[in-house]
């Protein structure tokens, strides 16, 4: 069966997006939401990184015996890693420094080995292509949500560059949501408000169908 | 005062779970039973500790004199999965209940940040053989410490009364979150006694 590419590629952002329906790539989806700039260029990293293993994944699934995929996997994952940390250090060496080990940690993302297991190894270039992107865009998305609720609340106005919103804080900020307790937390009350979205859609569709 | 300060700071300040983000995967899906976990964490401080010293030693004598930092990432994740390899083999002779329990998230130790991420740490701080190997046992002893903690407590979600909403996930990161302030108190607590 040849599923439709775009269907590959948008079902990253709500079906199967990584954080709140598969639950997978915790550590730094916590760990560098501490701001919008942060979370948007982990973001990127990682499109990078998903988007290349995928699709090299994908095209020696031939010629890859099944004992030995998971090396391969990790060396495939390692190479774009490492282009994206030389990169990084290169051209923007600020955020190279924020971001830290968190940047070489992409080789253990539990989304892109999973995504190489469970879509790449499996299924056609051009499939695995636009999963990567897929995925990897709506765990962007899920990196800005997160790093801009927690920013608001931890700052008390949104950053990017030069541009401030809103222009001065109208509230006292609560740096605690900068601290790792606050990142839990924001996470785990996010997953639930998103859980009572969900319910609440699916009681609509039964009702429907009846 | 170094020694004191690494095991500490491993254990308590610097908790990798409630601190540090490290090694979460694992922390919210084995955390379910008090004996899954104190297994799991056995393997944790096995593996932690003997790629930290083994990296090291690949850092100092390898990598470094021959220039070829640019490698160290691949190198110390292959490390990292033989490791992990050992202690499964080890595993399904030795004890495979405890093999059958832990299931996918034992070669998943490979993929735990916090293996990888403290060797990472150690290169970054230049702590030489002894102080890495032992950065990496402190580690992994405040990791355990995190999810034995951690199992207790969900054990008891069982005769609680929990809303449909937070089950799972979310009710898990709450109480994570809420752990984590409690470490938060150490932070300026040992700051207080070092300096």
């Amino acid at each position: 069966m040849r599923r439709s590419v775009f269907y590959d590629f948008i079902k990253g952002f709500i079906e199967e997006n990584p954080t709140f329906r598969l639950v997978i790539g915790m550590c730094p989806t916590l760990a560098v939401t501490t701001s919008v700039v942060n979370g948007f260029w982990m973001g990127v990293s990682v499109i990078f990184v998903l988007v290349f293993a995928n699709v090299f994944v994908s095209l020696l699934r031939k010629v890859t015996p099944d004992e030995i995929r998971l090396p391969v996997f990790v060396i495939l994952i390692a190479t774009p890693v490492v282009i994206v940390e030389l990169v990084m250090r290169a051209y923007l060496p600020a955020m190279y420094e924020i971001l830290g080990i968190f940047v070489p940690l992409i080789v253990v993302n539990c989304i892109i080995i999973a995504r190489a297991e469970a879509f790449a190894f499996k299924q056609p270039v051009l499939n695995s292509f636009a999963d990567g992107l897929g995925i990897g865009a709506g765990y962007t998305l899920n990196l800005i949500l997160i790093s801009g609720i927690r920013e608001f609340l931890g700052t008390g106005q949104i950053t990017v560059g030069s541009f401030r919103f809103p222009a001065a804080p109208f509230f006292e900020p609560a740096a605690v949501m900068l601290t790792p307790p606050g990142g839990f937390i924001c996470l785990g009350l996010l997953m639930a408000v998103l859980n009572v979205l969900l319910a609440r859609r699916e009681r609509k569709a039964k009702a429907q169908a009846v | 005062m170094e020694i004191i300060a690494i095991i500490l700071g491993g254990v308590l300040i610097n908790n990798f779970v409630f601190m540090q983000y490290l090694g979460l995967c694992p922390f919210v899906g084995v955390s379910r039973q008090l004996e899954t976990a104190l297994g799991m964490s056995g393997a944790v401080i096995f593996v932690m500790t003997m790629a930290s010293a083994v990296t090291s030693v690949l850092e100092i004598y390898v990598l470094a004199p021959l220039g070829l930092g640019y490698l160290r990432t691949i190198a110390y994740i292959l490390v990292i999965a033989s490791f992990v390899q050992l202690v499964e083999i080890f595993m399904k002779k030795a004890a495979p209940g405890l093999y059958k329990a832990l299931g996918i998230y034992l070669p998943l130790i490979t993929t735990n940040c916090a293996v990888l991420g403290v060797t990472m740490l150690n290169v970054r701080h230049s702590y030489g053989i002894f102080l890495s190997t032992l950065n990496g046992l402190a580690g992994a002893l405040g990791w355990s410490l995190a999810i034995i903690i951690f199992a207790g407590i969900r054990e008891r979600w069982r005769l609680m009364d929990i809303p449909k909403t937070l089950e799972g996930f979310p009710l898990a990161l709450v109480s994570t979150g809420l752990m984590s302030l409690a470490f938060l108190g150490f932070q300026n607590l040992f700051k207080a006694v070092f300096r």
